[in-house]
């Protein structure tokens, strides 16, 4: 099989802004993944759309709205059900300042 | 060089909550005071698969802002997510509007009322009008609460219809930035869109500013100041910013874009996060939401455009004959802009009926800490009675000072029945008046001499005398008519 091609992927860099972190190995394995699947939705830039209007979405509906009306919440417990951690009516996190 | 020397430039960006019943995605209920975490639902909490759906009248109010503040609107307008890890963005993206927003350009005029107090008599650039980049619309994030050694999360705020205006980096004062959210807040009431009080939250502010040399320089680094809680803050900030940017340019250390957390209690600064830091959002259209078409929304919404406060201000000169000055103040808010058209519509002296709106009743509503909409005691209608009976000389405006209106806030009752009561009605009754008057020209040969000679002045010594005779019910104006009269 043919190495993947080149692209501008920085595997370090895609896993920093989705907060996992990867070992050398994982990062070797999944950066080729990665880039093979980037080479092969890339195919799609061989395609000649100068003739063709851009659309805002895939589906051609428009306008697909709802009326302002209150609808029942699921209530505190429903909620919190989840919650890795919490208190009697929050969720509990490690401390976090911006 | 003097901080004066640098040219300064600034832009805002404006979050404010939209007036909805509902959320922006889904159904639970918008408002404060409900217990933390009871009104969410899978959509608002980010579950996985659950699906959003826009609320329409968040979408017209945006479309409405847009209308009062000149905005055009490109014909499809759409959704994207943002994405950054934030615990308060339980999706871990924030549906938002990139390329696609729902109004652009536009702009915020500055009205001269909205400037600072210090500085309204002297603004650099009066009548201008701030250019706008886009207005789009999106959603809040929970409410978190820092503890000493974890965080903790309501997530009932979550997804509440907020509103981002954009302006250019077209403002150049902390002053501007002050009456630029002042103008804008007013615009926003009158369009129902927001309640937009900064101490409340229901509008928060960001501001982004630069320092340069010259006109030739490109624009500085750009420095973003963030938790700023009040036009005032905004303005206090802003001087700072100035300050310190310029003290660093001078002494050669140039300046690298960052964002700075602004503590109004210590009045200074401080670095929250570096360039480095600098998020990428990665942006990409939302594949749940549908576009819209903008068209026939604005359409619908022409109808709705409310008298802004300018045009409502213009009227107020033109219909009442109020000041220009008077006039803005009277149409900054919404509420006292009501009373006082309903006080001054068939009062007979308009101007003096602004003065007591003014003067006379705000003083009273601060000191009861009373809003205007919420005040009973003295309705529209018995001010313009109260200004009716000055007017007409039944009462002095002293008395309707010190005794009527004071009686008329303590007990919600018409002037005319308190000067009754109080037997104040001033004499105006000239057969009675001519008697005293008579008597007086008797009593006082010497003056009445002296008037006759020519000096007119003279005669208020004997309208001092007059008044006395009448036990102060004697209306003056009345009285020295007849004395000129008899003493020609």
């Amino acid at each position: 099989m043919a190495a993947a091609p080149e692209s501008d992927l920085d595997i370090r860099y895609v896993a920093d802004l989705a907060r996992i972190t990867l070992t050398d190995e994982e990062a070797d394995t999944l950066g080729g993944q990665l880039e093979k699947i980037i080479s092969y939705v890339k195919q799609l830039e061989a395609l000649d759309v100068s003739g063709i209007e851009p659309t805002a979405h895939a589906t051609p509906l428009f306008d697909i709205v709802r009326e302002d009306t209150v609808k029942p919440s699921i209530g505190v417990d429903a909620t919190l059900a989840n919650a890795p951690q919490k208190t009697t009516d929050q969720f509990l996190v490690t401390k976090v300042v911006e | 060089m003097p901080a004066s020397d640098y040219i300064v430039t600034i832009g805002l960006e404006v979050h404010a909550q939209l007036t909805t019943q509902s959320k922006m995605y889904c159904g639970c209920k918008v408002g404060y005071g409900a217990p933390p975490n009871s009104q969410t639902c899978p959509v608002c909490l980010g579950m996985p698969g659950a699906m959003p759906t826009l609320n329409e009248a968040a979408i017209e109010k945006t479309v409405l802002t847009g209308l009062m503040l000149g905005c055009e609107n490109p014909e499809i307008s759409k959704w994207d997510r943002k994405n950054y890890f934030y615990p308060d963005m339980p999706k871990n993206y924030q549906l938002t509007q990139f390329d696609l927003p729902l109004c652009e350009h536009g702009s915020v005029p500055l009205y001269d009322h909205c400037y600072p107090k210090d500085v309204q008599k002297d603004i650099p650039r009066p009548g201008y009008a701030v250019k706008l980049t886009r207005i789009h619309l999106e959603e809040d994030v929970g409410k978190s609460t820092h503890h000493e050694k974890n965080t903790t999360i309501d997530f009932n705020r979550a997804g509440t219809p907020l509103m981002e205006i954009v302006s250019d980096p077209d403002i150049r004062t902390g002053e501007e930035a002050f009456a630029y959210l002042n103008s804008l807040r007013q615009i926003l009431i009158a369009g129902g869109v927001s309640d937009a009080d900064m101490e409340k939250g229901q509008m928060r502010c960001d501001v982004n500013i630069s320092l340069r040399k010259t006109e030739e320089e490109p624009l500085g680094a750009k420095i973003e100041l963030k938790n700023l809680n009040s036009p005032a803050a905004v303005r206090r900030a802003i001087h700072y910013e100035i300050d310190r940017q310029s003290t660093e340019l001078d002494a050669g250390t140039p300046q690298v874009q960052c964002t700075r957390r602004w503590d109004d209690d210590l009045g200074e600064s401080t670095v929250m996060r570096s360039k480095e830091d600098a998020h990428d959002y990665r942006y990409f259209p939302e594949p749940d939401l549908l576009p819209i078409r903008t068209a026939p929304i604005v359409e619908a919404m022409k109808k709705l455009v409310p008298e802004l406060p300018h045009e409502k201000s213009q009227r107020f000169v033109t219909d009442f004959g109020v000041t220009e000055y008077d006039a803005s103040v009277l149409s900054s808010d919404k509420h006292l802009a009501t009373y006082f058209e309903q006080a001054a519509t068939g009062a007979k002296n308009t101007k003096l009926v602004a003065n007591w709106v003014l003067n006379d009743l705000l003083s009273a509503l601060k000191e009861s800490f009373t809003e205007i909409q919420d005040s009973t005691q003295v309705p529209a209608e018995n001010l313009r009675a109260l200004v009716d009976l000055i007017e007409s000389g039944k009462i002095s405006g002293k008395q309707a000072k010190n005794d009527v209106f004071p009686a008329m806030l303590e007990t919600g009752k018409t002037a005319g029945d308190i000067v009754k009561e109080k037997g104040l009605e001033q004499v105006s009754d000239t057969g009675a008046l001519e008697a005293f008057c008579d008597q007086v020209i008797q009593e006082n040969e010497a003056i009445a001499a002296d008037v006759r000679s020519g000096n007119e002045k003279a005669a208020n010594a004997l309208v001092g005398r007059v008044m006395k005779l009448s036990k102060g019910q004697a209306n003056p104006k009345v009285v020295i008519g007849i004395l000129l009269e008899k003493l020609k």
